[in-house]
């Protein structure tokens, strides 16, 4: 017979609120197995944990129920007081009667009722709990940062100060990320390039950090302290080696594009490097508009280098890398503002989305920060910004809002007063958030020492007229319709994660929301870990933030990737599957379910009547394994099972409820 | 089992498998929002909707149980990847499987809950008791006791 030990917690009034604690005490007492019921008003307090302790070792008890919180919140400290009573962490089950029951149930007597069942339940489940042991795993103790932007950056910077190795893949030609994009930063002024440069030339040339630029990551196996990655180095046809970053390539180069860089809003060179300051400092040929790769023929930039740099054979390399833990830093988009036809967006060159306006005012920008109409090249006079445009917007944009842009708005009037007193700034806003250190008094500096006009409302309508453009809003606090003659009409366009991100989420198994922007293992108490054990989220790839809260971000993911890092082994989860041997029958069905690659086959010898008989059967790498369980329910002959969520535990599970 | 089992005061007895990412967070979610729904469903807690066995379902039934549920992450959003797209698959065909032992389907649900959806998970466990008192209590395939 087993001696199960039940506590029972009050959490306070949480649950003694609306269970009646004694009953439940008093039903549990009755439940075969079990020596010992006693409650407690906070079981994982210090004293809660001291006599969970004491009581194993009085009563003798070889299993332990926690009638408590969710197992997602507490489980771990449980299992950790029976342990320092010398029982084996997995023999504790727990009860959720405070989210499951007391939270949600008003009635007393019923809510008391299935607190009972549910303690009845995990008594049945852990009375066939056994002893499981974690394995020690061997960690490779470098880490691996996707994107390079300022959040992959300080990731980087802070693992490799600590002492670690780092590889930082970026898929763009050069690091910097959005942040290298931008004029100068709220609420200081702070020039971005002046900030951000610095630290890209520390990432480039730290001795423990290794760039891959113009890189993708193609595949990611392993698990937490073992990740396999497969890394696509593109071909960049210049040989990084021998550039001396002189230039002379895209001088000659006949072929033009659009710069991605600056938004499309002058034009590069098919060999090109995305701005002066880019790190590498290397150029790259955009195969798709190279005149050579389209036409075969050219070969100008080949001729001009004096280095010899240029090799229009380079191939693409896959480098295959492993890591112990991972840091996702990939970064934001801008919304595409094709549903938004009221804004004649595209169809004007002076209507313009905010990061547009970031080039048009940046001193390496398209006008030397000039800040000039695109259309004309005239210095702008009246200038209409929209906010919220696709942000907090359900029916055709977010309905999110996007944080920032409130910030970079009030920022841009600030700029564009600088450059032209005579200017006027107009802002269509919904609310101005400013929320964070010295916000509000900057939005105010906007407002009252520019004298930039707020108007609550939304915009109806820009439409060209002559060479400027009307703006038809409504001043929602006056009720009256708006009419503005603009110069230019600057959209703040909602933040959405990169167009790759669900395809980065499917590499590293994480969880996107309904936008794809990452989710974290818990909004409040765990904000960079991920579902992935070992993978960490930094940025905007997680939801929008600004600068200091990504790099804050970036801090503690690289704090917590380096607390993998700097263990030799980790323990693993052993609630894993587990083969019968004499039960499989070798017919493999579990290998095709494994979304892990976790179960190969595997011949084993045997002794029937007297003579060695060789059979295959399945085997589990329980380092790989994830324990979700789907290969023991397509195991026919019932050889697979999860330990931990054993077919025997789940089925006295089910009984103890229908009881 | 304690809840009322007399046919005019028949209160469904539901087991609810939850995976342990999205449905079991979900019903956790809707706790710390104090949502309120009735207290007919007892929660098993499975790592994956794709660790259900459909054994574990008919075990349910043929105890006593009025109703089965199984909640797992939306398809798409596996914890485990693919572990949803098994169990729909595996799940549908045992669907139609209680309809041929003449077992109604509308005992058996299953519903994708994500951890954010609270209001979902409350609102499953609400609805799903009302259907199945409509049906009446579950004679066909529990055990002669």
């Amino acid at each position: 017979m087993r001696r199960i030990g039940v506590f029972i917690c009050w959490c306070g009034a949480n649950i003694a609120g609306t269970v009646d604690i004694e009953k439940v005490v008093e039903e549990s007492k009755k439940i075969p197995g079990v020596a010992y019921a006693g409650e407690y008003r906070y079981m994982c307090s210090e004293i809660g944990q001291d006599m969970i302790r004491d009581t194993i070792i009085e009563q003798n008890l070889d299993r332990v129920v926690v009638a408590a919180c969710s197992p997602r919140m507490h489980e771990p400290t449980f299992r950790r007081a029976a342990e320092s009573a010398g029982l084996n962490p997995y023999l504790v089950q727990m009860a959720n009667i405070r989210e499951h029951c007391s939270w949600v149930h008003k009635d007393e007597e019923e809510a008391t009722r299935k607190a009972v069942a549910l303690v009845r339940t995990a008594v049945a489940k852990a009375s066939r709990s056994v002893e499981l042991f974690s394995q020690e795993i061997p960690v490779e103790r470098r880490a691996l940062v996707l994107g390079g932007g300022i959040a992959g950056i300080q990731a980087a910077l802070d693992i490799a100060d600590a002492g670690y190795e780092v590889d930082l893949v970026e898929k763009s030609p050069t690091i910097g990320g959005r942040m290298a994009q931008l004029d100068k930063t709220f609420p200081t002024l702070d020039c971005s390039a002046c900030i951000l440069t610095p630290k890209m030339v520390d990432a480039s040339s730290h001795p423990n950090i290794n760039l891959f630029t113009w890189s993708e990551v193609e595949q990611v196996e392993g698990y937490v302290g073992n990740f396999t990655v497969t890394i696509r180095k593109k071909a960049r046809f210049v040989d990084e080696e021998k550039c001396t970053g002189c230039g002379d390539c895209f001088e000659k180069c006949p072929s033009k594009v659009d710069s991605e860089f600056d938004e499309g809003l002058v034009q590069r060179k098919a060999i090109y490097v995305p701005f002066p300051q880019a790190v590498p400092n290397v150029p790259v040929i955009d195969k798709e508009n190279c005149r050579w790769f389209v036409k075969e023929k050219c070969r100008v930039c080949e001729k001009v280098c004096e280095a010899e740099a240029v090799d229009l054979e380079q191939e693409d390399e896959l480098l295959e890398k492993r890591y112990g833990a991972v840091v996702v830093a990939t970064g934001f988009d801008v919304l595409g503002l094709e549903e938004f036809g009221e804004f004649n967006y595209g169809k004007h060159p002076d209507i313009i989305t905010s990061l547009e306006f970031e080039r048009l005012v940046n001193a390496s920008g398209p006008t030397g920060g000039k800040l000039l109409r695109p259309s004309n090249q005239e210095p702008p006079r009246n200038v209409v910004f929209v906010q919220c445009v696709g942000s907090r917007d359900k029916s055709r944009g977010k309905p999110y809002c996007s944080k920032i842009c409130c910030m970079y708005t009030a920022k841009h009037t600030v700029l564009l007063k600088e450059k032209y007193p005579q200017s006027q700034a107009y802002v269509f806003y919904i609310d101005v958030r400013t929320g964070g250190k010295d916000f509000e008094e900057f939005h105010r500096r906007a407002v009252e020492e520019n004298d930039a006009i707020y108007l609550r409302g939304q915009v109806g309508k820009v439409f060209p007229e002559g060479d400027k453009l009307l703006v038809e809003g409504v001043d929602s606090l006056s009720g009256k319709t708006v009419q503005i003659e603009a110069d230019m009409v600057v959209l703040a366009a909602a933040m959405v994660p990169r167009t790759d991100a669900p395809e980065i989420a499917r590499l590293l198994t994480l969880g996107t929301d309904a936008h794809s922007f990452f989710t974290e293992a818990h909004p409040k108490l765990r904000p960079v870990e991920t579902h992935s054990a070992g993978v960490f989220l930094a940025g905007a790839c997680q939801g929008p933030k600004d600068i200091p809260e990504a790099v804050a971000q970036a801090s503690g993911s690289a704090s917590k990737a380096l607390g993998i890092l700097s263990k030799e082994t980790l323990l693993s989860d052993p609630c894993v599957s587990k083969v019968d041997e004499s039960l499989c029958t070798g017919c493999l069905m579990c290998i095709d379910v494994c979304p892990y690659h976790a179960i190969t086959e595997k011949t084993i010898e045997e002794k029937v009547h007297g003579e060695v008989v060789k059979r295959v059967v399945a085997e589990v790498n329980e380092a790989v394994c994830q324990g979700c369980g789907a290969c023991s329910v397509a195991c026919r002959p019932g050889a697979m099972n999860v330990k931990g969520f054993s077919n025997e535990q789940i089925l006295a599970e089910v009984d103890a409820v229908c009881l | 089992m304690s809840v009322a089992r007399e046919e005019h005061n028949f209160e469904p007895l539901i087991v609810a498998f939850c995976c342990n990412w999205c449905s079991y967070a979900g019903g956790d979610l809707a706790g710390t929002s104090r949502m309120s729904y009735p207290p007919n469903a007892r929660v098993i807690r499975v790592p994956c909707s794709s660790r259900v066995s459909p054994n574990f379902i008919l075990r349910a039934f043929q105890r006593g149980a009025d109703g089965v549920l199984v909640a797992g992450c939306h398809p798409g959003d596996c914890h485990y990847i693919t572990g949803n797209y098994h169990a729909r698959r595996r799940l549908s065909i045992l669907r139609r499987f209680l309809g041929f032992m003449g077992v109604e389907p509308e005992r058996f649900e299953v519903h994708w809950i994500s951890a954010s959806e609270g209001g979902k998970f409350a609102e499953v466990m609400t609805e799903m008791p009302e259907k199945i008192r409509a049906l009446g209590p579950n004679r066909k395939l529990r055990d002669a006791r």
